[in-house]
């Protein structure tokens, strides 16, 4: 699947926030080898830290993926993604517009109506949505080519609270590349996640709180890869009652 | 005049916003620029005219999620 016209390398798109240094974070990006880092603006300090910030990012080699991370209305999000765009020099944004403090859920009214007027402006809007269908179905009738639901609040490590939310929405929309979007916590999520047909995953905390990050980093990035396989792969159908895998037919009679 | 920029006030002699960044040290800095919450494109710098009391936002790449 192709997000925008560009095929990811592997199925991991990695935050750069929360790490406890530069250096650890850009080890956790070389020992996964994720495709995409997100970053974000915030106002320049006196000491250029920005600068220094953004020397490190180019030193990813990543595809650079800006948020509208803290934004909570229209305008604000519809600047910041200008904002961006300028400052690193791409058509990408993922779009957050947030409704709420406690749980950082998206105001979908507000989303939909932003990321119309930036993909009428160019940008190539990745929305930070939730799964209801009718939200998607208007995101992607204003323009947006990518979904990216959540799994679980920001930063909550809970995985996938709607499983059968999520499964709704790839099967709405087979060829709308979707992303889960906050929430994972542990690879086993990332990997279920995949595994229901989803395109990518995109997480931070889960990896820049570990006790190793690089080593976490690593296992998402595994699981995913494993999940992404296993859904291409056609799994089996569960079933309640056993049913034998070794022949019955020819077993010795030794009663 | 006095600006406000990034929260603090400035006492600046520039007049320009190209001018204004030159004397507050971002120079050729990698940043955007938003007077009074509206986005100010990197070309057009030069011809915006700053006011007392303006409001600049500065902002720079950052860690995010």
């Amino acid at each position: 699947m192709k997000f925008y016209g560009t095929t990811l390398p592997n199925p991991l798109m990695l935050g750069t926030a929360l790490y406890p240094s530069p250096a650890i974070m850009a080890e956790a990006f070389k020992a996964s080898k994720a495709a995409v880092a997100t970053v974000s603006l915030r106002r320049e300090g006196s000491g250029g830290e920005g600068q220094a910030f953004w020397q490190i990012i180019k030193d990813l080699g990543t595809l650079i993926l800006p948020n509208t991370a803290g934004c909570h209305t229209v305008k604000e999000a519809v600047t910041t993604a200008h904002m961006a765009r300028e400052v690193f020099d791409t058509k990408w944004i993922k779009l957050e517009v947030i409704g709420h403090t406690d749980t950082l859920q998206p105001d979908v009214f507000a989303l939909t109506e932003a990321a119309k007027v930036l993909t009428e402006d160019g940008f190539q809007v990745f929305p930070y949505c939730t799964e209801d269908l009718i939200v998607a179905d208007k995101l992607l009738n204003a323009g947006c080519e990518v979904l990216m639901p959540w799994g679980a609040p920001i930063g909550s490590g809970l995985g996938l609270n709607n499983e059968h939310g999520l499964r709704s929405l790839r099967a709405h929309f087979p060829d709308v590349p979707l992303v889960v979007d906050a929430g994972i916590g542990l690879p086993s999520h990332a990997a279920r996640a995949m595994e229901l047909g989803f395109d990518a995953i995109l997480l931070n905390t889960a990896v820049a709180k570990a006790g190793d990050p690089a080593t976490m980093a690593k296992a998402m990035v595994m699981a995913a890869e494993a999940g992404q396989a296993a859904y291409t792969a056609d799994p089996m159908e569960p079933r309640d009652m056993a049913a034998p895998s070794t022949p019955v037919i020819g077993k010795a009679f030794l009663t | 005049m006095q600006i406000t920029v990034n929260g603090t006030t400035h006492d600046l002699s520039a007049t320009t916003l190209a001018d204004a960044l030159k004397e507050l040290g971002y120079g050729d800095a990698r940043v955007a620029t938003a007077l009074n919450e509206a986005f100010i494109p990197a070309p057009s710098r030069a011809t915006t005219e700053l006011t007392q009391g303006d409001r600049l936002e500065v902002v720079a790449p950052m860690q995010g999620g």
